[in-house]
């Protein structure tokens, strides 16, 4: 039984799994399925369960309800030193007695393998840190300590590897080199990588598959580009970047297009991008599918007349506009800056365009608000 | 130049306590440890002849007694250890909004005498407390058996006496310690025991030492104990320089047990800090 479990390997099914604590249910009823060998983010904001789905997965939390299954055997109840799965914890949870060498050489000798030293070494090598082998975790810088706690989880070679924020305690810098190294790691390796994040960046650069977390489910779950070009709700739209979402009606069919009118001024989406239930909608557009012209410029596709440009904000790569519509709603613009200068001014009349393909349509009875109100640095798990 | 000298003034009441209560009755003691008998003097009248097989004369005459202290001492602290560690663990990590009560309750029974606290566990383990009928009804002692002025009342005594000072090092070394590095433990296919093993006693471990070393130095010269609860064949050292300097005014043999005790104790414990492995401690 012991045996079957360490030794069990494949995709990780969860079913119908649902944790509460009292009257409160962190995660709800979640069903998942990852396939093996697959870089996957659980993204969302604190609070959304995410970080206990992961406890569930590595056995240092009961579910309430539901199973766990890694291939074909059911690891619900299974002990965490029985289950073939390695997590990197948050604040890396390094054993401050010893050394790095046995630090990572811990899981190998529990496991009563005798000659630790080549895959200590090897891994060493892999994150390229073998000349502290015989250094306290203390003495390491923060992250040094990363790199040392991903060391001990992937020696093991197991079945699944769980990254509990793994890069929250590193500065920005630091950060974006690491998650390039993780994916990096990750393919060299080969192993099952799942990720809790609340940073959709880091999501979006390291995962194949994203999960969006909301109140212990799953909002929508896809690659980094579906989920960011085809929100299916107002909380997506807003938590994987910024979005514009006006308030429409749909009132006609055009072949493989949905006509939508705008406060009066109708415009076309894909009929595969909505994902309204009845006429009602929100129209939605990123920052950066927009272009803005001036009044008599021509231009193609969907158009919305009558801005004003009311804020210009110059960030280097590209210039932020804020745009009031007649009907009282500002919209965020970017500009790539292509030639260097803004070439809008503030109070200028501008029409705004977009190709059509870059439009997606959610349900008219959401809260626009949802998912853009959360502080995606507060970092307040528990 | 004042700024140098601020830390020597603060040092100064310290060292002036220390001078005084500590070094100078040290000294004496010394010197009295080595005096003989005034030959025709009165009781108490002693001179200093360097005579330093006082200290072979004590040694042998008490080395019963010695023994015992060291024996008593090392059994009374592995029990207060036994007791102490899980106690402190459940306080550490489960007692969860409780932790400041029950660490209030382990301090406790120092609001009450010490003294009037050992003469309760007489009353405890005496004919009339509930332990020795109960005892009996179960049939562990026999009818005849009684558990005041015993071995097992002074090391029950002691162990009971000195628990808190096992406690409370042992806690704040447990409370130190990162749930998650225990989580991280189980995650790496250690199970409970070896976990136990592995993570949470070696970072436990300055709590251990210095846990044990405070039950252990003051119960090897304990004396209270033994006078309330013992026989005259339990005595410990203690009882017997009490009983030297007090009772039988031999000032000599009283201090020279006492320098003997204090460099036994000093060896132990100096050997002990060796094995124990004290890299840890700082």
């Amino acid at each position: 039984m012991v045996k079957a479990s360490i030794e069990a390997r494949g995709d990780l099914r969860l079913t119908r799994l649902t944790k509460s604590y009292g009257d409160f249910t962190a995660v709800d009823d979640l069903s998942l399925t990852i396939p093996k060998g697959s870089f996957f983010a659980l993204l969302g904001p604190s609070g959304c369960g995410k970080t206990t789905t992961l406890r569930m997965i590595a056995g240092l939390e009961e579910p309430t309800a539901g199973s766990i299954h890694l291939g074909e055997t059911d690891i619900t109840t299974t002990k965490p030193y029985q289950r073939p799965i390695n997590t990197v914890f948050q604040n890396y949870a390094l054993f401050p007695h010893l050394t790095i060498f046995e630090n990572i050489a811990f899981g190998l000798r529990r496991r009563g393998q005798k000659d630790v030293k080549e895959a200590v070494d090897k891994v060493l090598n892999l994150v390229e840190l073998p000349h502290l082998a015989e250094r306290k975790p203390t003495q390491l810088s923060g992250g040094q300590q990363q790199r040392i706690a991903l060391a001990r989880a992937i020696v093991n070679r197991p079945a699944l590897l769980l990254l509990d924020e793994p890069l929250g305690a590193l500065d920005l810098k630091l950060r974006r080199q690491m998650q390039i190294e993780l994916k990096w790691i990750q393919k060299e390796v080969g192993l099952t990588f799942v990720h809790v994040t609340h940073d959709q960046e880091e999501a979006m650069t390291m995962a194949d598959t994203i999960a969006v977390m909301n109140e212990g489910q799953i909002e929508q779950m896809g690659s980094p580009a579906e989920l960011y070009d085809n929100p299916e709700t107002a909380y997506v739209a807003n938590f994987l970047g910024q979005s514009n979402l006006i308030k429409g009606t749909i009132s006609g069919n055009d072949g493989d297009s949905l006509i939508v009118d705008l406060y009066g001024q109708k415009i076309a989406l894909p009929k595969n991008r909505s994902h309204a239930i009845d006429n009602s909608t929100y129209a939605g557009i990123r920052p950066e599918k927009f272009r803005i012209s001036l009044l008599e410029t021509p231009v193609h596709g969907n158009v919305l007349t009558g801005g004003r440009i009311e804020d210009v904000s110059y960030i280097g790569v590209s210039t932020q506009y804020q745009v009031e519509m007649p009907w009282g709603q500002e919209l965020m613009v970017f500009e790539q800056n292509d030639d260097g200068v803004a070439p809008f001014n503030k109070g200028d009349a501008v029409n705004i365009s977009w190709a059509p393909t870059f439009t997606f349509a959610l349900r008219g009875d959401e809260d626009v608000t949802a998912g853009s109100e959360v502080e995606p640095e507060d970092l307040d798990e528990e | 130049m004042g700024k140098i000298r601020t830390p020597y003034l603060l040092l100064l009441p310290g060292f002036g306590f220390l001078f005084t209560f500590f070094i100078l009755p040290i000294i004496n003691l010394a010197q009295t440890s080595t005096q003989t008998r005034v030959s025709g003097g009165d009781t108490g009248q002693y001179e200093q002849t360097l005579r330093f097989t006082n200290y072979l004369d004590a040694f042998v005459e008490n080395k019963e007694q010695f023994g015992r202290s060291f024996l008593y001492a090392i059994i009374a602290t592995v029990l207060a250890l036994a007791i102490a560690y899980p106690l402190a663990y459940a306080i550490a990590f489960k007692a969860g909004k409780y932790k400041n009560l029950l660490l209030v309750l382990v301090v406790a029974p120092f609001f009450t005498s010490f003294l009037l606290r050992t003469i309760a566990w007489k009353q405890i383990l005496g004919e009339e407390g509930f332990v020795v009928p109960t005892l009996r009804s179960l049939g562990i002692i026999s009818e005849s058996t009684t558990l005041t002025s015993t071995s097992f009342a002074v090391v029950m005594g002691m162990t009971y006496n000195f628990l808190p000072f096992m406690t409370l090092p042992l806690f704040a070394s447990i409370d130190r310690i990162d749930p998650r590095t225990l989580e991280a433990s189980g995650d790496l296919y250690a199970n409970g025991l070896t976990t136990f093993r592995r993570v949470t006693l070696p970072l436990s471990m300055p709590g251990v030492v210095a846990g044990t070393l405070l039950t252990f130095i003051p119960a090897a010269g304990d004396y209270v104990n033994a006078a309330i609860l013992g026989n005259p064949n339990t005595k410990m050292l203690g009882n017997v320089i009490e009983s030297r300097y007090f009772k039988i005014v031999d000032y000599p043999t009283a201090a020279a047990l006492s320098f003997t005790l204090m460099a036994a104790i000093l060896i132990l414990v100096t050997l002990y800090i060796r094995k124990a492995g004290t890299e840890e401690l700082v």
